[in-house]
């Protein structure tokens, strides 16, 4: 049967390598039987499928994913500047790097901006998800209201409502004034800027909440109640049961969240109205990018960045998963 | 087999009561409650806050900190709605658009090569599933830069062309991923009964596949309206001129004019943005949790 497959079926699909011909092109005295089906040209038929169904995502995978990618890292090494040639320079760009403090301080803005709000996100979304899991009423309503931020936290509405929660006359220094502590410009001040974006972050807590809460109803029943025959109290049963099985999850948001939180954007240009403002204090990297590309047209050098930004990335996902060894515990 | 997937909802509704006793009831009840509650306030407060902001008249914002405005006034939203070069509905038409196109795209072109995925054989197709799974998480920095020359070369700058062709090439691939875990929940004995039928793979996708995927269709077309609605960084890199503009970029506009002088009318705007959202959430949410028990029942 495969034999004969085999046999048959190569002439009609090496030949028309195209994706221009359509299927039932080939060998007319078979062509009946083509339409037919379930014939020995199924196969031939089912590839010819596939490609049309493919077709658009192949497109676009070869025109706006990998194309680029690979155009990126060649401009990465000329000094094209969107008017005129790009001329090759060589390793230029990555050794302006060297030398870039604006990247510098960007690097670190970020880095300081990732690896606070991911943390301390996921703590906040683990703890409420434990919280509603254990058969609290109403949770289809809690579990909305938390996740709303989630749902409009990238809106450029959002940012705009929170530089103003965070500035001088804010909804922050207000809450504050009834305690009698003295306020402050939050966004205007390089020492909190960053710090409320930070905040802004932890804020969409309600994404990993809902997959923490999906995680947690995974957890065979058996497991806590052969917990407690064995003595085992409400904290042990936390730290020895709900903790190790949950780790897969955790670290899925871990990756997520990361990766995320490298690239958000928007709230930093409003938040800081678009220049890293206060003093580059809220000047992350994508902001950089963005600058150095489409303010600058300093498209070269933007390239090279963007190319270090996705070797960052895949720096510290690969980091995650090495050490996810020592502390991710996939049953069994 | 299509009630596997609604069978963890009503289920987990009911049997759910993990821990004997431990759950909670009585007074830890009712404090697990308050806290809660007091906590959900606080989470949403800073947007029941610009939301009374935005009926109160400018000299009242700062002055009344109380969320119930001393008199309703909608002179903020007639006020925003104007004071943008346009009136504000022409950049509400321009988002429609693009997310209108974003969705169609998406929900054909992701379904057509999940469907291929997840049901035909042809050569290299693990190879391709990789290369698709690895392109979920390209950062679209990494591309942008050459896609913008390209979409300049092409003359599409300031069109929204470069916004809503992509989504037709299946270019976020979260959605393939999405649908071909999906489809390969459906029993592929349906397939096959209407490919004897005398269905070619296009009748099978568009007469049984893509009914039965509804659900995966309905989370596809509402997580692409709210993330092109939300979207900025496309949107500010593409469009340049006046009447182009999207809502996020009439509202960027907006706060970088006057937004300081004129917070009430700035506040009205964020809320006409953000308002599709919540709408969209509500009537989504509800679309999904149908849309599990049709196929349930099926």
């Amino acid at each position: 049967m495969t034999d004969k497959e085999v046999a048959v079926a190569p002439p009609t699909e090496r030949d028309s390598g195209e994706p221009t011909g359509p299927a039932e092109t080939p060998a007319s005295p078979s062509g009946r039987r083509v339409h037919r089906g379930f014939g020995r040209s199924k196969r031939s038929r089912e590839r010819w499928a596939a490609l049309s169904f493919l077709a658009p995502w192949l497109i676009g995978m070869v025109a706006i994913t990998v194309g680029p990618m690979i155009a990126s890292l060649y401009l990465s090494f000329t000094d094209y500047g969107l008017i005129g040639d790009a001329n090759w320079v060589g390793l230029e760009n990555y050794e302006r790097m060297l030398d870039d403090s604006r990247l510098h301080n960007s690097f670190w803005v970020t880095v300081r901006y990732v690896f606070i709000s991911v943390p301390l996100q996921l703590a906040l979304a683990l703890a409420l998800a434990m919280v509603l899991d254990r058969g609290v009423r109403g949770l289809p309503i809690y579990r909305s209201v938390f996740y709303l931020p989630s749902l409009v936290g990238s809106s450029v509405a959002i940012a705009i409502m929170w530089r103003q929660i965070f500035g001088t006359e804010g909804l922050v220094n207000d809450a504050l004034g009834l305690f009698s502590i003295e306020g402050r410009g939050w966004t205007s001040d390089p020492e909190t800027a960053l710090g409320t974006l930070i905040i802004l972050n932890v804020w969409t807590f309600g994404s990993p909440m809902v997959i923490f809460l999906a995680g947690l109803r995974q957890i065979p029943q058996m497991y806590y109640e052969a917990a407690k025959v064995d003595g085992a109290g409400p904290v042990r049963r936390f730290l020895n049961v709900t903790v190790p099985l949950l780790t897969p999850i955790i670290f899925f948001n871990l990756v997520l969240q990361i990766i995320n939180a490298f690239q958000s954007f928007t709230q930093a240009f409003i938040v800081s109205g678009g220049d890293g403002a206060p003093a580059d204090s809220t000047m992350v990297y994508t902001l950089y990018l963005y600058q150095r590309a489409f303010t600058s047209f300093d498209m070269g050098y933007a390239s090279a960045l963007a190319w270090l930004l996705l070797v960052i990335i895949a720096l510290f996902t690969t980091l995650n998963f090495l050490m996810s060894k020592y502390w991710v515990f996939y049953g069994d | 087999m299509a009630t596997k997937t609604a069978a963890p909802e009503p289920a987990t509704q009911v049997s759910r009561r993990r821990e004997p006793g431990s759950g909670w009831s009585g007074v830890r009840g009712l404090i697990i409650h308050l806290g809660l509650i007091t906590f959900a306030l606080i989470m949403i407060y800073p947007l029941l806050w610009m939301l009374s902001a935005s009926f109160k008249p400018i000299t009242e914002v700062f002055a009344n900190s109380s969320l119930i405005p001393t008199d309703w006034d909608w002179g903020n939203y007639a006020d925003g709605w104007t004071s943008t070069p346009h009136p504000f509905h022409r950049y509400i038409f321009n988002s429609m658009v693009i997310v209108a196109g974003a969705v169609v795209g998406n929900l054909l072109s992701c379904s057509m090569a999940a469907y291929a995925f997840a049901r035909l054989k042809f050569p290299l197709r693990g190879p391709l599933f990789g290369v698709m799974l690895a392109t979920i998480m390209l950062p679209i920095h990494v591309v942008i830069i050459p896609q913008y020359i390209l979409f300049n070369n092409l003359g599409w700058v300031d069109t929204f062309w470069p916004l809503i062709v992509p989504k037709f090439l299946a270019v976020d691939a979260f959605f393939i991923f999405l649908m071909v875990q999906f489809i390969r929940g459906l029993p592929r004995e349906l397939d096959e009964a209407s490919q004897i039928d005398g269905c070619s793979y296009w009748g099978t996708y568009l007469r049984v596949v893509m009914p039965l995927c509804m659900p995966a269709l309905a989370t596809t077309s509402i997580f692409t309206f709210i993330w092109t609605w939300n979207d900025f960084y496309s949107q500010l890199i593409y469009l340049n001129s006046l009447e182009m503009r999207t809502v996020p970029l009439a509202l960027r506009w907006f706060m970088d004019s006057q937004g300081q002088t004129n917070w009430g009318a700035l506040f009205a705007m964020s809320i006409v943005a953000i308002g599709p959202i919540f709408g969209f959430f509500l009537a989504g949410q509800k679309y999904l949790v149908r849309g599990i028990a049709t196929t349930g029942i099926k």
